[in-house]
């Protein structure tokens, strides 16, 4: 059966995907972000999963409003970027696994939650930036593990709660451990922390907020259950809602993890960036 | 569309919860703007801005919100960032220039706000 190695969250800011194509490690305004990378490469090093569940939210490149899956998997055997409106590179299609996605939709449907599977998914910066994190030069990394995208859906209300973001992940987290592959699996979740981006509001940044997120998640994510939608607006910004994957991340990981290491930094473009490397605990 | 007797919000200053209200008020403006996803439709609309607008069906409001290049009258009229981004992205604005105008501030100003909330 497989292993569940452990969850890594990040943001996934667009501009990032810029300073990594520059190679602004070391430039002052993003050294704080990147050095948030290393002990990842390590660890992704030392660990080298074969698959990666990659959580994320679409922001309108796979999804447009006229039909918006509160939960989709991706089941294709590759996945593409597009340049979103913005000109961003091209890059190779990412590996898929559809063997592996078929699995966690049955396992998924199940144990009811009703699933969109999609054999056809553009993926946005919420899935690329990541990876480009993660494993340099993605796809073209030799390390590249196959890939699952999970898209939930924070463009529209109402969005999953908290409590439903958890449990996804627990029922994530079942069925991968029951994969019938002697494989390795690493969870993403990606997106956050708090941030704003429309409105008289925008540019809204809660480094309180995001500090009880950070502290709760890896030691009593159930607390974070008891944060109601409307609050995780109000106090995470309207964006800040992509903490959302950091909660289904999470609830895949089972309940006890060491945390391996941590970042947080405040801006990187209008947003709060943190990251996290959660590993299960044996 | 109101559905009386239901209040699924909390009122939030300066933010504009995208419910489903506000996804149909908007759905021809951001049908739109998720088209600019493609390199030829943003060349589409800036040639011709008038009769690509026609084509999407936007109302009076969205059209002159567009014309102004209004970020929070776009908002107001249905709009959602996620798309509206797609829209700056023809005039190659980032998300900072975005933020300055809908907050009244320079763009300098504006990342300097972001700064002070380290």
């Amino acid at each position: 059966m497989a292993t569940v190695l452990g969850g890594i969250t990040t943001s996934h800011i667009p501009a990032v995907g810029n300073a990594i194509q520059k190679e602004l490690y070391d430039d002052p305004y993003w050294k704080p972000f990147f050095d948030g990378y290393p002990k990842v490469h390590a660890w992704i090093q030392e660990h080298k999963p074969d698959y990666v569940i990659n959580i994320y939210n679409d922001h309108g490149l796979g999804f447009f409003l006229d039909r918006m899956p509160t939960f989709a998997i991706g089941a294709a055997h590759e996945y593409k970027n597009e340049d979103e409106g913005w000109g961003l590179p091209s890059l190779d299609p990412f590996p898929g696994a559809p063997e592996l996605s078929w699995h966690i939709i049955e396992s998924m449907v199940a144990d009811h939650f009703d699933i969109t599977s999609c054999q056809e998914l553009a993926v946005d910066h919420g899935f690329v930036v990541p990876m480009q994190l993660f494993w340099p030069g993605a796809p073209n990394n030799p390390d590249m593990p196959k890939a699952v995208p999970i898209s939930a859906n924070t463009v529209q209300h109402p969005i999953p709660t908290l409590a439903r973001a958890l449990d996804f992940g627990k029922a994530l987290g079942k069925a991968l451990r029951s994969f019938p592959e002697d494989a390795k699996i690493v969870i993403l979740g990606t997106g956050g922390l708090s941030h704003q981006l429309d409105g008289a509001r925008a540019g809204f940044i809660n480094k309180d907020f995001d500090q009880y997120c950070l502290e709760n998640i890896v030691s009593n994510p159930e607390e974070l259950t008891k944060v109601t939608r409307m609050e995780l607006v109000e106090k995470a910004g309207a964006q800040g809602t992509e903490f959302l994957m950091w909660m289904m991340m999470r609830g895949a990981l089972g309940d006890e993890v060491n945390e391996i290491t941590r970042n947080y930094h405040i801006p990187i473009s209008n947003t709060a960036a943190g990251t996290l490397l959660l590993e299960c605990a044996a | 569309m109101d559905q009386p007797g239901y209040d699924y919000h909390i009122d939030i200053p300066g933010t504009t919860i995208f419910d489903g209200k506000m996804a149909m008020k908007g759905y021809a403006l951001n049908k739109m703007c998720y088209s600019f996803n493609k390199a030829e439709n943003r060349d589409a609309f800036a040639a011709d801005e008038e009769g690509y607008m026609a084509k999407y069906g936007l109302n009076e409001g969205q059209k002159q919100a567009i014309r102004d290049r209004n970020i929070l009258k776009m908002i107001e009229e249905g709009g959602n960032i996620y798309y509206l981004a797609k829209f700056a992205g023809i005039f190659k604005l980032s998300v900072q220039d975005v933020g300055g105008m809908q907050t009244g501030k320079t763009t300098e100003e504006f990342k300097e706000f972001l700064a002070s909330q380290a």
